[in-house]
């Protein structure tokens, strides 16, 4: 329970990743039948949630958006960046940079725990009088900041978080930093450790200012103060006040700024995006240069791309607020941006589609998920374009376009690589194999459903249906003929969770009867596959020494295919 | 295998990881109070009117005395352990816990005359922004507080078994109570000057 090896810590991230994955998916279910059959009482699970949630079973509008909102912070901070970063980080950097542990084993274990804290800190609010938070993931104010208490407690929650992947992001840099073996330098490290070091610069500098929001939004919500209440705001009818009963927001002090929380929050919420992407690229290069046999082409270019879109995801966030009326030369501005941060994204993917070319492919498992991830991130990232330009994102803003454009991004983008994680270092973690033909089944079920998922969003999007309509936008006419692409769209979601059970059943049962594999099933070249499968705490007996780059395959007469890191 | 560079430093880095460590928690700091400094500038900008000199500038006067003089001691601190003398370096820990306890006190005071005067966050814009950023600033010189409370109580054991790595971690400690020294130099001026 509380261990300090980061193998034990990295496995534990996961498996709670993985649960609250589940958790986000349930929530997800649920709305999807609202949307499918709005107003209709929900089968089978319709009684359990109470009259104040669902009178005989028919979803309410406000237990609707807590849902929508308990999706969203489930998924992108409870369920895939622990998963990403914290369960295949923790357990794989250490690895492989020939380290002993992290940096600072105890901060590592005090992060886990502070996220399993702001976890259960997000569960308990959906039970408080008034429910879960109900703004959105993104906490919207002035909306948030009159919203009932649900709101303070996701707060409270955030803050957990925020420790959590604080610490986190300062021990992984220090551990990339301070304990790479003897020989291992900067351009011999492998890819996945390169996306690793620049997510935790990410994840340092960028939460700091959501926690200036959370503090100022707290503040408004406690202490009666109105940062993000504007004087004079008026809602249903009537003036709000503070809890001091002044009209909030009083003109001697000037009113307060909705927009400063948009933009402390997409300061976070953008690189954010980034910290999803850049770990699962990681993976997936990994993967693809195992899986071909050859070097990665182009890391260079690759390592030097993800930097750049480290510094550049800094300077974009405004992107997310052009029809907020910030004004035309800031939209400019940050549209140019926007435009470059593209560039290294495509030259990163570019050169995995290169390394593919010509290649005698092994389709293993993993090896699937991560060729499903290059069209898939292909499909998000360029749909991501149209959104990037003031223009034509003011027709495409808050539409189902861009649920469609960011899931394409994260689900088969990012979970995919996820998946194939999981079926590639498997054996590293348990010394056994996961079975082939459960994982083919698995990788094909979710494969095509995720595409009828979010492939009609797009049109629907295009229609101009909005995305927060609980009803799915029953009394809007411009959008009716694209109200019935909802009952598919949510057949295809609870498909796709049928096909995770082979998955379940394939983890579980694996650790009992999958096949013993020795230290090196892959035939691979990176450093954790020198140690032991498992691996004991101290990983290494002495450190390795490193006398080449990451990805030495089929290098002419060597005698294999592959020549490890640490080989004579 | 054990983890390196507890204590000693890595030749390429010329760091001990805790160092390293301290340092980026201060670079995320930065961020910290560069978006609270950055809300303050919009704010202002935005309102039609900002109360001038509605604080009690000697008292914050004194206050900045008293923290420069804390960072004083608590270089003084480390230099004494680097050197080996125990007694000295205990006696300027103590003396820095001190300093940072009289400027509670003064904020103590400050807050107090204010509340009074019905000048409480729900007050205007100025005094909610002024209590949030004092406010923050004091939550982190308590921490410090009491990293250097556990390093003169249940902590000092280290002094006598590892010198070297508790002069370290006093070195760690000392570069955070800068850092938090520096944020009041520059919130006196930007809160109680102009």
């Amino acid at each position: 329970m509380f261990s300090l090896d980061h193998k034990v810590i990295g496995i534990q991230y996961l498996i709670t990743g993985f649960l609250f994955l589940l958790f986000g998916f349930a929530l997800m279910t649920l709305m999807r039948w609202q949307l499918a059959y709005p107003l209709q009482p929900i089968p089978f699970v319709g009684n359990l949630f109470g009259p104040e949630r669902a009178p005989g079973g028919i979803m309410l509008p406000e237990f609707y958006n807590q849902l929508g909102a308990m999706h969203g912070t489930v998924m992108v901070f409870l369920a895939t960046v622990p998963i990403i970063v914290g369960g295949f980080g923790n357990f794989l950097v250490p690895l492989q940079i020939g380290a002993p542990d992290m940096a600072f084993p105890k901060l590592n274990m005090l992060s886990y725990w502070s996220f399993v804290v702001g976890g259960i800190v997000m569960l308990v609010s959906f039970f408080v009088p008034g429910g879960a938070a109900q703004s959105g993931w993104t906490s919207y104010p002035p909306l948030a900041d009159i919203m009932p208490i649900g709101q303070t407690i996701w707060l409270f929650g955030m803050v957990f978080l925020i420790t959590s992947s604080l610490l986190g992001a300062i021990n992984f840099i220090v551990t990339i930093v301070q304990l790479r073996t003897p020989g291992m330098t900067w351009m011999r490290l492998p890819y996945f450790v390169w996306a690793q070091f620049v997510s935790a610069f990410l994840l340092l500098l960028a939460f700091p200012p959501l926690e200036v929001a959370a503090i100022l939004q707290l503040m408004d919500r406690i202490a009666g103060t109105s940062f993000f209440l504007p004087s004079g705001l008026v809602v249903s009818g009537q003036i709000v006040t503070g809890l001091t009963g002044q009209a909030a927001g009083r003109l001697a002090s000037g009113g307060g700024n909705p927009l400063l929380w948009q933009h402390l929050f997409w300061f976070l919420g953008h690189p954010e995006v980034y910290v999803l992407i850049l770990p699962a690229m990681g993976i997936v290069a990994e993967i693809i240069a195992n899986n071909t046999r050859r070097p990665l082409w182009g890391y260079r270019a690759m390592v030097s791309s993800a930097v750049f879109i480290g510094f550049m995801s800094l300077i974009v966030w405004a992107h997310h607020m052009y029809i907020t009326g910030m004004g035309t030369t800031l939209a400019a501005f940050f549209q140019t941006t926007t435009m470059i941060i593209s560039i290294p994204s495509v030259i990163i993917l570019t050169s995995l589609f290169v390394s593919l070319w010509g290649a005698s492919i092994r389709f293993t498992t993993p090896m699937l998920f991560a060729l499903a991830f290059l069209p898939m991130f292909g499909i998000g990232g360029l749909t991501g374009l149209p959104l990037g330009l003031a223009g034509s994102d003011t027709q495409l803003h808050d539409t189902y376009y861009v649920i469609a454009h960011f899931h394409y991004v994260v689900a088969p983008g990012t979970i995919f690589a996820m998946f194939a994680g999981v079926y590639y270092w498997y054996p590293k973690a348990t010394g056994r194999q996961m079975n082939t033909v459960l994982g083919t089944i698995h990788f094909w079920g979710s494969f095509v459903c995720m595409n009828l998922i979010f492939m009609p969003m797009f049109l629907q999007g295009l229609g101009g249906m909005n995305r927060r309509l609980y009803d799915g936008g029953l009394q809007y006419l411009h959008n009716a003929e694209f109200l019935k692409w909802h009952i598919p769209i949510s057949m295809a979601a609870w498909t796709l969770g049928l096909f995770q059970i082979p998955f379940l059943l394939n983890f579980f049962g694996s650790i009992k009867w999958g096949t013993a594999v020795g230290q090196n099933p892959w035939n691979a070249t990176t450093l954790e596959w020198s140690a032991p499968s498992p691996a004991r705490h101290g990983n290494f007996e002495r450190p390795p020494v490193v006398r080449r780059p990451a990805y030495e395959y089929s290098v002419p007469g060597a005698p294999r295919d592959f020549t490890p890191q640490d080989a004579d | 295998m054990q983890i390196p560079y507890v204590v000693d430093t890595r030749p390429d880095t010329g760091l001990y990881n805790g160092k390293l460590g301290v340092w980026l928690f201060l670079a995320s700091e930065v961020m910290l109070f560069g978006g609270l400094f950055s809300a303050y500038v919009l704010l202002r900008m935005g309102a039609p009117v900002w109360p001038r000199h509605a604080l009690n500038v000697p008292m914050a006067a004194m206050n900045t005395a008293v923290l420069i003089a804390s960072s004083m001691t608590m270089v003084m601190a480390w230099a004494s352990l680097k050197m080996r003398q125990w007694t000295r370096a205990r006696g300027y820990l103590a003396a820095t816990l001190f300093f940072g306890a009289i400027f509670l006190v003064v904020k103590f005071f400050e807050y107090s005359e204010h509340l009074r005067a019905g000048e409480n966050p729900a007050h205007s814009m100025f005094f909610a922004i002024y209590y949030t950023l004092t406010g923050v600033h004091m939550l982190h010189l308590i921490a410090g507080m009491l990293a250097i409370a556990y390093f003169l109580g249940p902590g000092a054991r280290m002094m006598r078994q590892a010198p070297e790595q508790f002069t370290n971690r006093i070195e760690a400690v000392g570069l955070y109570w800068h850092f938090v020294d520096l944020i009041w130099i520059f919130l006196f001026p930007t809160l109680y000057l102009v």
